[in-house]
């Protein structure tokens, strides 16, 4: 069963870094839209560094979601899926890896390069740390609510465009601890950790609903 | 070295029943597939080959009647079956060795190795190609080695012998019949003959 997990695993992650496989498409956006913010604000240096955090956030959010509708089906469409389906591994587990997989290619590289472009939205260097460290724990839950909903629009050949509204609703509290710890690390009244550990508590919970969720959704699929 | 054999099995369906968008497409199915025993499974476009294909390897919920695995080691009926269907189960991307030793490591029941099964299937040369530079009788050959790099008593095959050219045609034929002298069991869904003596078939519609 390890044999079979890590081979889910596995797979997805050369898939991701193989040409076309979009593992690099994630990056390249949170990139672009954090590169973008700073010339439509304006010169304001006070400004930019006050909603840094924000940015860095609905950044990561918006380049989590941009690859989701793919996780499931491109399964489904090759009949990969059905092969996951006649595994010895239980459905869970194999969502559990492909959630993984997804997390370590797009989450991750995130949260890595969150203090470098840190740096652009005049983020104090004292807080690029703690809030990359708030999207190394926050994007678990993206993956993992976001292949809930790729698991329910893996069968629909316009899934693409549904999947965002169905996702980026349940995404508000996890938006929500994220930016206010990140702001906490920046100063303020309430200590870091507060928020922090909420947020931390909504990506175990975002593993264990999330992968729970997409299996019954995959079992459902037509 | 004994030669290996599957242990007594029967795959059954009982007036099992699909309906595909609101329409009945066909109801009140039964079939018995014990050990070494050939179904051909035919009717016209349209009829519910593929339905039932997805209904035994779990993808479809049938809409009446049901599926059990008789004498089964307490194994659900989709871990005793290999599906090989349109959709072909291969990742473009991803080599034709690659692919193979995926499907062996989820499958589990380990037969064959990826290179053992190419080179059973006539194409050990194309072990390092991405599947997606192959041509469609290639990639049918790829998605057929897949049976044999993991052990299942049911094959269910869908249109087996489309994109084959004859001498892939009767290599197949080859695999199985040495499938069924294991004990093995086959469904197939088909519009041409298998070239198995003994196939039974089952008529799904008018």
């Amino acid at each position: 069963m390890t044999r079979a997990f890590l081979a889910i695993l596995r797979r997805d992650l050369a898939l991701a870094s193989r040409a076309g496989g979009g593992g690099e498409l994630a990056l390249v956006f949170f990139l672009t839209i954090v590169v973008l913010v700073p010339f439509a604000l304006g010169p304001d240096l006070n400004l930019l560094s006050r909603i840094g955090p924000a940015i860095l956030w609905l950044g990561a959010l918006l380049s989590v979601l941009i690859g989701l509708d793919r996780l499931f089906q491109a399964d489904e469409e090759d009949g990969s899926l059905d092969l996951i389906r006649a595994s010895v591994l239980p459905l869970e587990l194999a969502v559990l890896a492909k959630g993984l997989a997804h997390w370590l290619t797009t989450g991750l590289p995130l949260a890595l390069a969150a203090p470098l472009l840190g740096l652009l939205v005049a983020l104090p260097p004292e807080a690029m740390l703690p809030v990359a460290a708030t999207l190394l724990v926050g994007t678990p839950a993206l993956s993992f609510i976001g292949a809930g909903g790729a698991a329910l629009t893996a069968g629909l050949r316009r899934g693409g465009l549904i999947l965002p509204v169905l996702v980026a609703p349940l995404t508000v509290p996890v938006l929500i601890f994220g930016v206010s710890a990140a702001n906490a690390a920046l100063g303020g009244t309430i200590p870091f950790l507060t928020p922090f550990l909420i947020l931390c508590a909504l990506s175990l919970a975002a593993i264990v609903i999330g992968t729970l969720a997409a299996a019954a959704a995959l079992r459902q699929a037509e | 070295m004994t030669p290996f054999s599957y242990p007594a099995l029967t795959l059954s369906a009982e007036t099992l029943g699909c309906r595909r968008g609101g329409r009945l497409i066909f109801d009140g199915l039964d079939f018995r597939l014990g050990n070494g025993e050939v179904i051909a499974l035919t009717g016209r476009n349209g009829a519910g080959k593929s339905s039932l294909l997805a209904m035994l390897c779990g993808r479809l919920r049938p809409d009446a009647g049901t599926i059990r695995v008789e004498g089964a080691p307490e194994a659900p009926a989709t871990e005793l079956i290999h599906l090989v269907g349109h959709r072909d189960g291969l990742k473009t991307a991803l080599t034709a060795r690659e692919n193979l030793a995926f499907a062996q490591a989820l499958l589990g029941g380990d037969a064959l190795s990826a290179a053992e099964a190419l080179a059973a299937v006539g194409l050990p040369h194309v072990a390092a190609l991405p599947v997606g530079y192959l041509s469609a009788g290639q990639r049918r050959r790829v998605a057929l080695a897949r049976l044999l790099v993991s052990r299942r008593p049911f094959w269910l095959l869908d249109e087996p012998m489309a994109a084959l050219d004859l001498a892939a045609q009767s290599m197949l034929t080859g695999l199985m019949r040495a499938h069924l002298a294991q004990g093995g069991a086959i469904l197939a869904a088909t519009h041409g003959p298998l070239g198995l003596d003994g196939a039974r078939e089952l008529r799904i519609g008018p």
